[in-house]
């Protein structure tokens, strides 16, 4: 799985970032987590409101920081 | 795998049930009800009989309004936050460039500066949003309305101009506010400056369907959302708050009435343009800011000057100036900080000549 965490270094993006590894190790899945902090790659995204979350290519959150056990139901449903 | 998510989600006391959520609230409601009400007479009795200063010295007054200013400010702050984000829990910038989308220039900048209080933003998501309206086709000025409504109109400001200056004042900062929004957009739009956004905003394709924040949030969401911001706000500004009504209580009890009047009262034509200049570096320290600006005000700085300064503060800060720079070439920043400029000084003349 591959995961991306989209947003320039803002407070909100480094908590959606420590939230999205916990939820993958609380998981135990394997994932890959990468930042994003290109504006011209996020906006290529059709993101319009940092942070946001990208899995296997799909924005699947944008512009909140959910709690981690919404993020763990997030990456269970993006990988079916 | 189950049983762990199920738990965890039981942990939460917003996720368990509907009606722990309405509890909550009422509780948390009846509670701010209860401690705005007591607030001024606690605030007179800690002082007066626990702490033991004297009535109506000027110590004893300096502390009482110390202890009560700072309560009255952030049990405002913390009710209007959040009742602000769960409104605005149902509008996305998503939505608002769809609202957008199509509109001719004036109307167009009217609803973008209206849609640019209403909307949730951060600032911090400024580039990325100007990226997705003009890449979408929404026109430049329009998009600049947005852009200068959303963080000028913006919940903190509201609250300490409402509970530092009263009603009046605070109408007339969203009032002004708005229209600098919708003419400095509008200005910026006539100009035909779309030459001076950087290029790579053009280039820029917007793949993939956008993902509308708004969209699948209950009412437990939108109430931990809204919980969670007032406690990121507050916990930003309270330092800068307690510093600033520290010292605008020192003011108020040491500095002679009327010593502003000579310097930076309504006659004096060069105020505005000074408090516009120095409230550019002092970005997001409006709440340490404004309540020693109340405090110069009540020794004679003309209104219109406090709010020619507070929207200097909010709306042209450096941070927000650099971020920009990111998608508009130097000229056109230029143009920005110019037409915004000039608006807010016109509104600051304005007020000093007509209040």
């Amino acid at each position: 799985m591959k995961i991306k965490v989209l947003g320039a270094g803002c407070a909100n993006c480094q908590a959606l970032e420590k939230r999205t590894a916990d939820a993958v190790t609380l998981l135990g899945i394997q994932a890959e987590i990468e930042k994003v902090t290109d504006y011209g790659d996020i906006a290529s995204y059709g993101v319009m409101s940092t942070p946001a979350l990208v899995v296997d290519e799909k924005v699947v959150v944008a512009g909140r920081v959910p709690k981690v056990t919404e993020l763990q139901s997030l990456l269970i449903g993006a990988r079916i | 795998m189950k049983t762990t998510l199920s738990t965890d989600l039981h942990a939460d006391p917003v996720a368990r049930s509907p009606w722990h959520v309405w509890g909550w609230l009422a509780a948390a409601a009846t509670a701010w009800l209860f401690a705005y009400q007591v607030n001024g007479p606690l605030s007179r009795w800690v002082v007066n009989d626990v702490a033991g200063f004297t009535p109506e010295s000027r110590l004893g007054d300096a502390v009482e309004f110390f202890v009560f200013d700072t309560t009255k400010i952030l049990l405002l702050l913390a009710g209007i936050i959040f009742a602000v984000t769960v409104l605005r829990s149902f509008m996305s910038v998503e939505r608002t460039r769809a609202l957008l989308g199509g509109r001719r220039e004036g109307v167009g900048n009217v609803a973008a500066a209206g849609l640019g209080v209403v909307t949730p933003f951060c600032s911090c998501s400024a580039v990325p949003a100007f990226i997705g309206f003009v890449a979408a086709g929404v026109p430049l000025g329009i998009t600049m309305s947005f852009l200068i409504a959303s963080p000028m109109v913006n919940e903190v400001a509201i609250v300490l101009l409402y509970g530092l200056f009263g009603w009046k004042v605070a109408a007339l900062y969203v009032t002004a506010g708005l229209v600098v929004a919708v003419v400095a957009g509008w200005v910026i739009g006539r100009l035909r400056l779309e030459r001076w956004i950087e290029s790579f905003v053009f280039e820029t394709t917007l793949r993939g369907q956008p993902v509308d924040a708004s969209r699948g949030l209950g009412w437990s969401d939108r109430l931990a959302i809204a919980r969670e911001e007032v406690r990121t706000i507050i916990s930003k500004i309270w330092p800068y708050l307690l510093a600033g009504i520290g010292i605008g209580a020192a003011i108020h009890g040491w500095v002679p009435e009327g010593f502003f009047v000579r310097y930076a009262g309504p006659d004096n034509s060069l105020a505005v343009p000074v408090a516009v200049t120095l409230g550019i570096p002092l970005y997001s320290n409006a709440a340490g800011i404004l309540p020693l600006v109340e405090a110069l005000h009540a020794k004679g700085l003309a209104i219109g000057t406090v709010l020619a300064f507070m929207m200097s503060v909010v709306a042209l800060s450096v941070p927000e100036l650099v971020l920009l720079r990111r998608v508009l070439k130097p000229r056109l920043l230029a143009v920005f900080v110019g037409v915004v400029g000039v608006g807010i000084l016109a509104v600051g003349f304005l007020f000093n000549l007509v209040l």
